[in-house]
């Protein structure tokens, strides 16, 4: 085989390898959204995160606008402290509310940000004041017996 | 080096020094092969010569292993996934034990024994057939001529033909779910391109095969080096060549994932 006809094959091979993992990046992956370059970051404090994971979601109406990138807890007043990148076109008023939801019945946690009325915008670094917890499973029905066996035993 | 009679003990004690001092001439010859690696990239023709024989002509058996492998995976992964009514996460199912495990390791266990077995083979050849003392008594360097570019050429085709595999995969996977058994086709890709990360899983199979590239190179390269110059020498050395890497890509794999699940922390 001539040497020219060796390149061809290998810059075919060469394109082909590129075009899978191009072909991996756009339509598999999730690159494209909230690139370092112009995202913000801001922090949220919940009492219960429920199963909140790292890479999480955060959806506002329903549309993903970004991704939690830490979970810690903080010792202090001890609360979960998440703080979230958000794509930076996205802008929110400072009065945003954050709650923990989960998609599905057995679904994945993920943010849920409501827009507030605020004429100012959240800055890079700035905190969501207004949070709801994750609704924990175990509490739920433990409030249901227990209404349900006061409301029985007022009869 | 052993006794005329040696004792059970007496050879297991050979044993284990003789794999020793062979894993330590394969970390020499690794060193070597490193150190000569500049003089033979400054011939790239030499390295594109090696890529189209490691890299282009695994082409066809990449690509149809891909879609066959990423199809069964679409029949088994809705068969499972129906009887919890969540069928639309079938593409997030797919497409991650492709990015993460199968891609870089099955297209690794198929680059060793169709393009490593055939490097071993050709250098233990043109060992046994003198060509590479010829070289040496020419003034050649047999590492940076003949070597050198068997390794890079496997180093970089490998990363191409695992990207390759997993994207077939989900294509043939798409197939299966999509087309023929009728999964939402925004879900699949949707569901998919929510759970996929492009650092974290993307890149962590390109970084693995990377691995497994080197691996599988260095592995062939040593045996057809280290041959016997004999007929049977040779087919022990490719065997061993298919063998080994096979054996150290598995546990590769495992040493890498576990260690990329604590760097990532999850």
């Amino acid at each position: 085989m001539t040497s020219r006809a060796v390149e061809f094959w290998v810059g075919v091979f060469v394109l082909i390898g590129f075009a899978s993992l191009l072909f991996l990046a756009l339509k598999v992956g999730n690159l494209g959204l909230g690139t370092e370059a112009d995202s913000y970051t801001v922090t949220a404090r919940f009492n219960n995160i429920g199963s909140l994971k790292v890479r999480a979601p955060v959806r506002a109406a329903g549309v993903t606008v970004g991704r939690v990138d830490a979970v810690d807890f903080d010792a202090k007043d001890y609360q979960a402290r998440v703080s979230m990148t958000l794509v930076g076109s996205y802008k929110f008023p400072t009065d945003t509310s954050a709650s923990i939801l989960t998609s599905g019945v057995l679904g994945e946690n993920y943010i849920g940000l409501e827009a507030g009325a605020d004429e100012t915008f959240l800055k890079p670094g700035d905190r969501i004041q207004i949070t709801q917890s994750a609704v924990v499973l175990e509490q739920l029905i433990g409030r249901f017996l227990y209404d349900k066996a006061q409301k029985n035993g007022g009869k | 080096m052993a006794s005329p009679a040696p004792s059970p003990v007496g050879a297991i004690g050979a044993y284990t020094l003789g794999a020793i001092s062979r894993l330590g001439q394969a970390a020499l010859f690794l060193a070597q092969v490193l150190r000569h690696s500049g003089t033979s990239l400054l011939r790239p023709a030499l390295t594109v010569r090696e890529i189209y024989f490691a890299g282009a002509l695994s082409l066809i058996i990449i690509m149809v292993s891909g879609l066959f492998v990423g199809m069964v995976l679409g029949l088994q992964g809705y068969e499972t996934l129906q009887t919890y009514g969540s069928e639309e996460k079938l593409g997030v199912l797919v497409a991650l034990s492709l990015v993460r495990e199968l891609g870089p390791v099955v297209s690794a266990l198929l680059f060793a024994s169709r393009a490593g077995s055939a490097i071993t083979a050709e250098i233990g050849l043109m060992k046994a057939t003198e060509q590479i003392v010829a070289m040496d008594m020419m003034a050649i360097n047999p590492i940076a001529r003949v070597i050198a570019p068997r390794f890079w050429g496997g180093v970089i085709s490998m990363p191409l033909l695992a990207a390759l595999f997993s994207a077939m995969g989900i294509f043939g996977a798409y197939i299966v779910g999509v087309r023929l058994i009728g999964v939402d086709e925004g879900a699949f890709w949707s569901q998919m391109q929510a759970a996929v990360d492009f650092d974290h899983d993307i890149m962590n199979g390109v970084i693995k095969s990377a691995v497994f590239g080197v691996a599988i190179s260095a592995v062939a390269t040593f045996e057809g080096f280290d041959a016997p110059p004999t007929a049977e020498g040779v087919s022990r050395a490719t065997t061993r060549t298919v063998v080994h890497s096979s054996l150290l890509v598995l546990a590769l794999d495992l040493v890498l994932t576990g260690f990329m699940m604590r760097m990532w922390g999850n």
